[in-house]
């Protein structure tokens, strides 16, 4: 790291510091951003990567260190001046007006006008948005409203945005997360396209292939602190894993020496048009069956299914050789069948409750006698839960939203334990969490299959599927292309009947 | 930690507003402290307790009813019907009173559950049909001649204390365990805090939503016969404008229309606020059109310093 301010260079960052009362969330950050870069920030919950976001785009203020701009010293106070140096961040959650128009988002708060300032030109906003749009190559219709956009092309919208900005630098978190691979392909063209115009991008993922996929320059946090930054391939998976985490993985995955158990759940020609046809596969006590495929597989919709979400067409479902298709939630939970699904924060947990609401919530009437809680039992029995799930909190009446995703993740899946399942299907569960809590959950996996639960494990993430996985059964476009057996697993394998054709 | 600490002062701070208001009052007239002023506080806001623990429920799981008001009359007017000397014994009127409240909360349930229409609008509805029922089954006349012991129910006192201030006393406490010890008040909080959660999570939101809806009603109906048994007639006419009033209790008490929050205990000290100041203002001869526009400016500024409290 040079510490000399270059011109080269669009934006710098000397000792930057901020606390949050007692706590020091940046402590010493450095960072260099050349001009027409891809910067990837990476670093776990809690490294620092959305303090230093908010310091750039004007959300908060630092209170020590450096920024230059430029080469010459600036100070962020609020938004309005950052977009106004250049600095656009890009939101996870898209900031746009749905009922409106592409147009009247892109030109939201700067419209044209004619007649004076408050008689709006909407064909003039029409064309112009058209011409920002066409310049990053963007096919979508200036008039349709935002509310009729994938998420993909409302990230487009808001990066053309960005550009009518003028922006010289833009912030992105992680933009992918809630794209397909075709989508999120696409929106690496466009981040190409905003880079040949000179644009510099800081991009924040927790996906590495993503990372070496995109980024020219990485540069790694933890706690606080800047650790160092290597042009991207300077880097492998294991050496940024090590950087990020600050020790050694040998291994990520824990060991799969489970006994398999006999056959306790068995689904035979499971039928829900259109999304999946024809389902057959059964799963064995102490079993991690994956489920892969790519999105639109129709893997979340059989899930819904087997927990009584959503009815099946035809087909036959048993637990233990007693039929079982779930008209709801209940039925399934009280059978045995637990669900976590892939999105905690709307299907999983009620964020405003308390951990321990949270976690009891499927099985309070198990500590209750005529309605009414016996509280001493049930703060007993999730507290054994929670510690044994290693949840990060200062008490178990702290409220679910103010925890880290993977502490989240954690309260999800607890909540579903204590209603003790058979078996437990896991939809996408390291979505969005760190690293280290990822490897915590994987071991978690383990661990319940070791207890002699069938685990259903549904993943985007090769790597979690053939690291984890005892068989893979494997979905194209709603049909059952494969179920690959452990020594059958490999990602080009699954890869290969995963793609439709 | 600091979050916890801001959530107690938001708690307390309802009761610590409580009592400034009290002091004031009593230092600006000399007989608000007296013990008859407080017994006829107390009965005062006893009806629109009752309604505001009823829509405290609805207001948690992220639901409103405008209904209560109309509710209100045809149960008082059912149970007068009902109530006349030397017709039925007395468990018949109070029965009918409060079945017919159950009865329509049922109906806004079952109609909020089966279909996707708002409970804002179904309640409205309701609300008009319910006050047509009234005047219908009134013959839109006043309902008079009703037997001494259903009289007894809003102006008969034990041991010196109102009868209404007891069934207030009893209301509160079923209330409070019900929301707060029970899986069913759990279950409100989960399904106003986050329906489709709540769903996953194996609860039959259907079922709580039917509960809170037709308790709800429940409560409104034996609000209904405590308004007809004190004024000693049934009146098609009665309650209009009073969901306002129990909203606004819920909402000063700490309920937030957007669900999940809301405390018994904020809605009693709600709707005690309420009651002191109009009380007080009564006291010193304020006009009522006046309570109305300081009522109003009340209602905004709770609610603002609630949504202070949050951002901090």
């Amino acid at each position: 790291m040079n510490i000399k301010v270059s011109p080269d260079y669009i934006l710098q960052v000397r000792g930057l510091k901020k606390s949050y009362g007692g706590i020091k969330a940046l402590n010493g950050i450095f960072f260099d951003l050349r001009k027409g870069e891809v910067h990837a920030l990476m670093g776990e919950n809690g490294a620092g990567k959305s303090t230093f976001m908010k310091i750039l785009a004007g959300l908060e203020k630092p209170d020590s260190g450096e920024i230059f701009f430029e080469g010459s010293p600036y100070k962020p106070t609020s938004v309005q001046a950052s977009l106004q140096k250049g600095i656009s961040m890009i939101h996870q959650e898209l900031l746009s007006v749905p009922e409106l128009t592409v147009a009247q988002n892109l030109f939201l708060g700067k419209e044209h006008t004619r007649f004076g300032k408050r008689w709006l030109d909407e064909n003039k906003n029409r064309q112009e948005a058209e011409k920002w749009l066409n310049k990053l190559g963007i096919d979508i219709s200036p008039s349709a409203k935002m509310k009729s956009l994938s998420v993909a092309e409302m990230q487009m919208v808001e990066m053309a945005k960005a550009l009518s900005n003028d922006a010289k630098v833009i912030i992105m978190d992680e933009p992918t997360s809630a794209l397909s691979d075709r989508e999120a392909d696409r929106l690496f063209e466009t981040i190409r396209d905003l880079q040949s115009k000179g644009v510099s991008i800081i991009y924040i993922s927790h996906k590495m292939e993503e990372i070496f996929r995109i980024a020219d320059t990485i540069t790694v946090f933890r706690d606080g602190r800047y650790i160092e930054s290597k042009p991207a391939d300077a880097f492998d998976t294991s050496s940024l894993i090590t950087a990020m985490v600050g020790r050694k993985l040998n291994d990520i995955f824990p060991d799969n020496s489970a006994e398999k158990g006999a056959i306790i759940y068995t689904v035979r020609k499971l039928t829900r048009k259109p999304a999946f046809d024809n389902i057959t596969f059964d799963l064995h006590a102490g079993e991690i069956l994956g489920i892969s495929g790519l999105v639109g597989a129709g893997r979340t919709e059989l899930a819904r299914v087997l927990y009584g979400l959503d009815r099946a067409d035809s087909g036959e479902v048993w637990l233990h050789g007693e039929p079982l298709l779930p008209d709801s939630p209940q039925t399934a939970l009280k059978k045995g069948i637990g669900y976590v699904s892939e999105d905690r924060k709307t299907l999983g947990l009620i964020t405003q409750l308390s951990i321990l609401k949270n976690i009891s919530l499927s099985s309070i009437g198990r500590y209750s006698t005529y309605g009414f809680v016996n509280e001493k039992n049930e703060k007993k029995a999730v507290t054994k839960l929670a510690q044994q799930l290693r949840i990060k909190a200062s008490s178990l009446d702290q409220r679910v939203e103010t925890l880290s995703g993977g502490n989240q993740q954690k309260v999800a899946i607890a909540k579903v334990l204590m209603a003790k399942p058979k078996v437990i299907i896991l939809d996408e569960p390291t979505r969005g969490i760190d690293i280290g809590a990822k490897i915590e959950v994987y071991q978690l996996i383990r661990q319940l299959a070791c207890e002699g639960l069938g685990v259903i494990l549904i993943s985007s993430e090769l790597p979690e599927i053939t690291g984890l996985c005892d068989r893979v059964l494997v979905l194209s476009q709603g049909k059952q292309t494969a179920l690959l057996n452990r020594s059958q697993i490999s990602p080009e394998k699954i890869m290969y009947h995963a793609v439709p054709r | 930690m600091k979050n916890i600490k801001f959530a107690n002062l938001g708690q307390y701070g309802i009761i610590i507003a409580f009592v400034l208001i009290c002091m004031l009052m009593a230092v600006l007239h000399p007989s608000f402290l007296t013990l008859s002023n407080m017994r006829v506080i107390l009965t005062q806001v006893s009806i629109n307790t009752l309604l505001a623990f009823g829509v405290t429920f609805v207001i948690i799981t992220g639901g409103i009813d405008l209904s209560l008001g109309s509710v209100l009359a045809v149960s008082g007017i059912v149970a007068a019907l009902l109530a006349h000397p030397d017709s039925y014994p007395l468990v018949v009127p109070i029965a009918a009173g409060i079945g017919t409240g159950l009865l329509v909360g049922a109906f806004n349930g079952l109609v909020i559950t089966k279909s996707k229409v708002p409970p804002f609008i179904v309640t409205l509805a309701t609300m008009t049909i319910a006050r047509g029922l009234a005047l219908i089954f009134s013959k839109g006349r006043p309902v008079s001649n009703l037997s001494d012991s259903f009289n007894f129910i809003g102006g008969g006192q034990i041991a010196g204390i109102p009868f209404p201030i007891i069934i207030l006393i009893i209301t509160f406490v079923a209330c409070g365990l019900l929301l707060h010890k029970t899986t069913w008040g759990r279950y409100m909080y989960a399904v106003g805090g986050n329906e489709l959660a709540a769903k996953a999570s194996g609860i039959n939101v259907g079922k709580v939503k039917m509960l809170v809806y037709t308790l709800c009603g429940g409560l409104a109906g034996l609000a209904g016969i405590l308004l007809t048994s004190r004024i000693t007639t049934g009146q098609p006419n009665a309650g209009i404008g009073f969901e306002l009033d129990a909203i606004a209790a819920a909402i000063i008490g700490g309920a937030s229309t957007s669900g999940g929050t809301g405390t018994i205990v904020g809605t009693l000290f709600g709707a005690l606020i309420i009651g002191v100041i109009s009380n007080g203002l009564d006291l010193m001869n304020v006009s009522s059109y006046y309570q109305l526009v300081i009522k109003g400016f009340i209602i905004v500024s709770a609610v603002v310093l609630d949504s202070l409290n949050k951002d901090s």
